[in-house]
């Protein structure tokens, strides 16, 4: 059954407590969707289509703020300029200086795109964490581990950033330290990196799934209905910690970039 | 299913199966990070009161912590529906 389907069948209304069918409790099945339409062999479906239109609203949204920047600032420029500097002032400065105001356009743009596609877990009728399928997270991963490698190659040369990688320490530990070192570099944190942003808002869209579903399966004429109200509370209760989380993850993730694409530009142990 | 454990108790008889015991899994994942989080808050909370002029900074690092500690307990959630 996909997401659709469940969806549809929760809502047409037969199953509640006490009216013989079991708790059709959300799983892996609500993240997997019907295709929508077919653009020669590509079967569009409702995430990868949350998805473009996310990106199409990150491009919008700072085309019509700077095509025609001006001295003093229209309604859009100030929004767009407010959005800017505040990524700049929270996530690239306190990671990578001065000098990192040239990742800005990138860090930003990555920043708000990752912060619509999680938030369309909270929009009605949209209501679905792009994120939360793996495949739109790795390449964002791929593109950021292609980065920190390219820009330690440029800035260290190939030898020097491998031998950057291993902090100055006594050499009896070093057969400890540079298999660590190695590990952090190529696995660890490429993967965290994903399966952070994946698994939150895997693990949130499942939570909200459950207390929605939930409070209409305990909806009916009977004790069910005290439950009912404590689930709906729970319910707006995980809408707000969605929210930070949506934000937090987003912000997360453009400062990790941020601190990583830092280590490959400094000797900073 | 072979690794099911059949507990019996008062009575009623229930089924531990394999996918069950991955929330078994979750929670026991679920108290290292449970604890490493509470320390990154506790000293963060504590060093922004000793040096409240510290705290953005202190914040930035607060977050970075927090956010690695928790990989753990997401690795914790996702892998049983990985090895399910």
């Amino acid at each position: 059954m996909t997401g659709d389907v469940a969806a549809a069948s929760a809502a047409s209304g037969g199953c509640h407590l006490f009216s013989g069918c079991g708790f059709p409790a959300p799983g892996l099945q609500d993240f997997n969707f019907e295709t929508m339409f077919t653009i020669g062999s590509w079967h569009v479906t409702k995430p990868e289509v949350l998805a473009i239109l996310c990106a199409i609203i990150v491009i919008v949204f700072f085309w019509v703020a700077f095509a025609s920047p001006r001295l003093i600032p229209g309604r859009m420029q100030s929004l767009g300029e407010m959005a800017i500097v505040g990524v700049r002032d929270m996530i690239v400065r306190p990671q990578l200086g001065k000098k990192g105001d040239a990742y800005l356009p990138f860090i930003s743009s990555l920043f708000f795109f990752i912060l619509l596609c999680n938030l369309m877990e909270l929009i009605p009728v949209a209501q679905f964490p792009v994120m939360s399928r793996i495949g739109f997270v790795l390449p964002l991963v791929l593109f950021m581990y292609v980065l920190y490698w390219y820009q330690g190659f440029k800035t260290k040369g190939f030898i020097g950033y491998f031998k950057s990688w291993v902090p100055h320490a006594p050499l009896f530990i070093m057969p400890l330290l540079i298999p660590i070192e190695i590990l952090k570099y190529v696995i660890i944190q490429p993967f965290t990196l994903a399966i952070r942003l994946f698994a939150n808002m895997f693990a949130g869209h499942l939570l909200l799934s459950i207390f929605m579903v939930a409070t209409w399966y305990l909806a009916s004429l009977s004790i069910g209905l005290v439950y009912a109200a404590g689930s709906l509370f729970m319910v707006f209760f995980v809408f707000l910690l969605e929210l930070l989380v949506d934000i937090l993850q987003a912000f997360i993730f453009a400062t990790l970039v941020s601190s990583y694409v830092a280590d490959s530009l400094e000797y900073n142990h | 299913m072979s690794l099911a454990a059949t507990v019996v108790a008062a009575g009623t008889t229930s089924t531990l199966t394999i996918s069950h015991l991955g929330a078994l899994g979750y929670g026991l994942a679920a108290i290292g990070p449970g604890i490493g989080i509470g320390l990154v808050f506790g000293h963060a909370i504590e060093a922004m009161a000793r040096q409240p002029e510290a705290s953005g900074r202190i914040q930035q690092f607060m977050w970075i912590g927090f956010a690695l500690t928790e990989a753990l307990a997401l690795i914790g959630f996702i892998a049983p529906f990985v090895f399910s």
